[in-house]
């Protein structure tokens, strides 16, 4: 089978930075400040989204009111990554990959049964079902609904090759970059847009990460400086396209996606992770690579075992969770477009963290990880453009 | 053996089944000839102030405080231990391929919160400040938590993918091993769909958008796909896997080989979150696109397995939708879920565990409930009655909310 050469034609990026590509590539590469809300949800210090201009990605006021905040930001992210791969006449064919989360709650409902029922000895009986029945909003289950941004993106965007939505925190990111990028390289189509996104800003999503031990609380600090995940709100989508649809239309290529692997261990000893990532190297990067972005999540356990697979490396690294915090299912879409956009621009970030380390003025092919918080060990490659 | 795009050929070696009809393959198919109803009255909870209290539920033993994560978890370990005991692949607990699971979305419920609130503060920050050490909590309702232990448990290969596509979900799990045989990443792999969501809150959810049935006086009859007087699905419960292999793999082993998955096509629609485009083009494509992926044409498909949810909306697109593709000569269509109900993120997969068993028997599972004909729906919907019939390829089609439509080519052992 003939395999055909992926590339990024296209990103759409939002974070606590801002949005696009050069409020991302301008604050990175000079070095910037977190931008941290600590009041808010305290004691857990989160990266809020930026203030975002929904009109201009999701024109029809009903479409925005048909989603939670969650969807709305990936509908948004997925459009700026259309437009900058100047494909909105390419949307019909477009095939979609989703790495959803979802499930946002009516906070004010929850609480209300809560405080009525939680100490009934019966799980709330018959007043459970009354109290939801006359309380639940009709339009929340679809607002939240995990597959619902991928049906948004194809209602609000027009996306309709082919719609398949991904669930697993991180290791659905990366999953669905594997396999757009799989599909691309044997032939099926020519077009696909893939990512995830992640709101910080939420209280149910605090609940569930607090059980898994994982998360940072009290004052803000930087990655390496802290034990535990800081989220923040992120979007990253990425228009691919094979190399030859690419060039045929003219298109404007940021980097080729070489390669994306990936692998689940159980993670039952220390270093299971790391040897796992070690397996997956060659695989993507049998030439080697000039520089790192690095998925590190901040999650303790996570993230011991991948210093220890960067330190063999010794390689410029750099840590965009001390910037943007962890996004989750936007983590590692958004770090492959940020290298897709280091390549494009021709340089590298200055270092987001106390600990990156290494400088990489020219690189010419990067390295993306992605651990997952509980599961999950995940690289990908790209290269610049012109080098292909 | 390669198919008609130069692809290794993908076999379906192992089945597995569970629904509210029943444990296992065989019983749930007998049951289905026979053309039995698997709806009743709910009992796991009160049902009190809801407006529909049948659904096709799935009683485990012992399952009284489950929540949703925990009962798709042991709904589908059965329906993958009967598969891959079937295939005889691999060695216990170590399968030799990845695993592809279509599952609903889940997330923290109700005994969760009761249960962090009762440390006082029912609150958000309360309850988040409470769930310190729940481990318990975290793993059973990350979205990838069943899907990494029903991989550990099984000894599959790689990382696990679980996927949603609302009502497609369990023909996109079979879509992604397909592909995965195909481009040669792996010689097996197993796909399934699951789905246990039966609970006050996910029918009221389901109540908001009318889409149930509220036939609760007679729980058999609820569920009429096609009928005159359909208004609306029965939500229910189930699972199904398939091992699916290389052709070549299974020959090799000497496998015994059930069927195969001779094509998958999707299109997805972007008229309206729970509704089809009036111009059918999303539903039309994707029949299409499978029968092209298959290398067939429409007069080749002897019978379809319908989406066929019993919402009134549903099937006279479907109809439509099939009147377009295949014109006068429409094959017959019927209806798994006029016995088993809706099953949701399960249904994909089991519809083609049905397809495929449609083709070895040679005997078309009816349409049941079929009282009064809709003058709108002009398919031969095999009426109440299994019939006998020749079939070679089976279109299985999976239409879901959110635009996601899957339909998939099953077909005999090739000769």
């Amino acid at each position: 089978m003939t395999r055909h050469e992926v590339v990024v034609t296209g990103i759409g990026l939002v974070t606590a930075l801002g949005e696009g590509p050069d409020a991302h590539w301008n604050a990175l590469s000079a070095g910037t400040a977190p931008v941290v809300d600590e009041a808010t949800y305290a004691p857990w210090p989160v990266h809020p989204l930026p203030a975002l201009n929904l009109d201009a990605q999701i024109p029809k006021k009903g479409d925005q009111r048909q989603m939670e905040p969650w969807q709305r930001l990936g509908t948004y992210a997925a459009g700026l990554a259309i437009d900058d791969a100047n494909a909105r006449g390419l949307v019909e064919d477009m095939h979609l990959i989703v790495a959803a989360g979802g499930g946002e709650r009516d906070l004010a409902l929850d609480e209300q049964v809560n405080a009525e029922l939680a100490n009934r000895n019966d799980g709330g009986g018959d007043r459970l079902n009354e109290l939801l029945a006359t309380g639940l909003r009709p339009t929340l289950f679809l607002a939240q609904l995990s597959n619902l941004l991928a049906g948004n993106i194809s209602i609000v965007h027009g996306v309709t090759g082919s719609s398949r939505t991904f669930m697993g925190e991180e290791s659905a990111a990366a999953d669905a970059v594997r396999i757009a990028h799989a599909r691309l390289a044997e032939g099926r189509g020519g077009i696909a847009l893939v990512g995830g996104a992640m709101t910080a800003q939420r209280w149910d999503l605090l609940l569930l990460y607090r059980g898994g031990e994982g998360m940072y609380q009290g004052a803000f600090k930087p990655l390496s400086a802290r034990q535990g995940m800081v989220l923040g709100s992120t979007a990253g989508f990425l228009v691919l396209e094979t190399a030859e649809h690419a060039a045929a239309r003219g298109a404007r290529v940021l980097a080729r996606l070489d390669a994306v692997a990936s692998d689940t261990t159980r993670r039952a000893a220390p270093g299971d992770s790391a040897a796992a990532a070690r397996a997956l190297l060659p695989r993507v990067a049998p030439d080697g690579v000039d520089a790192v972005i690095s998925g590190n999540s901040g999650s303790p356990a996570a993230s011991a075992e991948e210093e220890a697979f960067l330190r063999e490396l010794k390689l410029p690294v750099r840590r965009p969770a001390s910037l943007i915090g962890h996004g989750v299912e936007g983590a590692f879409p958004a770090h492959v477009a940020l290298a897709a956009l280091a390549l494009s621009r021709g340089g590298f970030y200055a270092p987001m963290d106390p600990a990156d380390s290494g400088e990489a003025a020219s690189p010419n092919r990067l390295l993306v990880t992605g651990f997952g918080q509980w599961r999950g060990e995940a690289l990908a490659t790209l290269s610049r453009a012109e080098a292909t | 053996m390669r198919d008609h795009l130069g692809r290794p050929v993908v076999v379906v070696t192992g089945l597995g089944a569970v629904t509210a009809l029943g444990f296992g393959v065989k019983d749930n198919w007998s049951r289905l000839l026979a053309g039995q109803s698997g709806i009743r009255r709910i009992t796991r909870f009160p049902t009190e102030h809801l407006k529909t209290t049948i659904a096709g539920t799935v009683d485990l033993p012992g399952d009284e405080g489950f929540t949703s994560p925990e009962r798709v978890e042991r709904m589908a370990a059965m329906a993958i231990e009967e598969a891959v005991a079937e295939s005889a692949i691999g060695t216990k607990g170590a399968f030799p391929g990845p695993l592809f699971l279509g599952m609903p979305p889940v997330e923290v419920e109700w005994p969760h919160r009761f249960s962090l609130a009762r440390a006082g503060d029912p609150t958000y920050p309360g309850m988040t400040a409470a769930a310190a050490g729940r481990a318990d909590i975290y793993e059973t309702c990350l979205y990838g938590g069943v899907g990494e232990r029903l991989a550990a448990r099984f000894g599959t290969r790689g990382a696990p993918i679980t996927t949603t596509t609302a009502c497609a979900t369990g023909a996109t799990a079979i879509q992604l091993g397909v592909e995965a045989i195909q481009r040669g990443e792996t010689e097996a792999c197993i796909a399934l769909g699951a789905d246990g969501t039966v609970q006050p809150e996910a029918l009221i959810r389901f109540s908001l958008l009318s889409a149930l049935s509220q036939r609760n006086d007679d729980p058999t009859k609820a569920s009429r796909p096609f009928e005159k007087n359909r208004a609306g699905f029965v939500m229910s419960e189930g699972a199904a896997a398939l091992v699916l292999e290389s052709y070549e793999a299974a020959r090799a082993r000497g496998a015994t080989i059930l069927g195969i998955v001779a094509g998958a096509g999707e299109r997805a629609d972007n008229f309206h979150r729970t509704r089809s485009n009036p111009d059918g083009r999303a539903i039309v494509g994707a029949m299409k696109n499978a029968l092209a992926d298959a290398g067939l044409e429409p007069g080749d498909i002897s019978y379809v397995n319908a989406h066929g949810t019993g919402t009134p909306e549903n099937d006279k697109m479907e109809n439509f939708g099939m009147r377009a593709v295949f014109g006068e000569d429409a094959p017959p269509i019927s209806s798994n879920k006029s016995m088993i109900g809706h099953t949701l993120s399960a249904a994909g997969a089991l519809e083609a565990v049905f397809s495929l068993l449609t083709i070895r028997d040679g005997r078309l599972p009816p349409t049941i409930n079929y009282d009064e004909p809709d003058p709108s729906i002009t398919l031969d919907v095999v009426p109440n009655v299994a019939r006998d019939a020749t079939v070679k390829h089976v279109l299985s089609n999976s239409f879901g909310f959110g635009g996601q439509n899957v339909c998939l080519v099953l077909s005999g052992e090739p000769r």
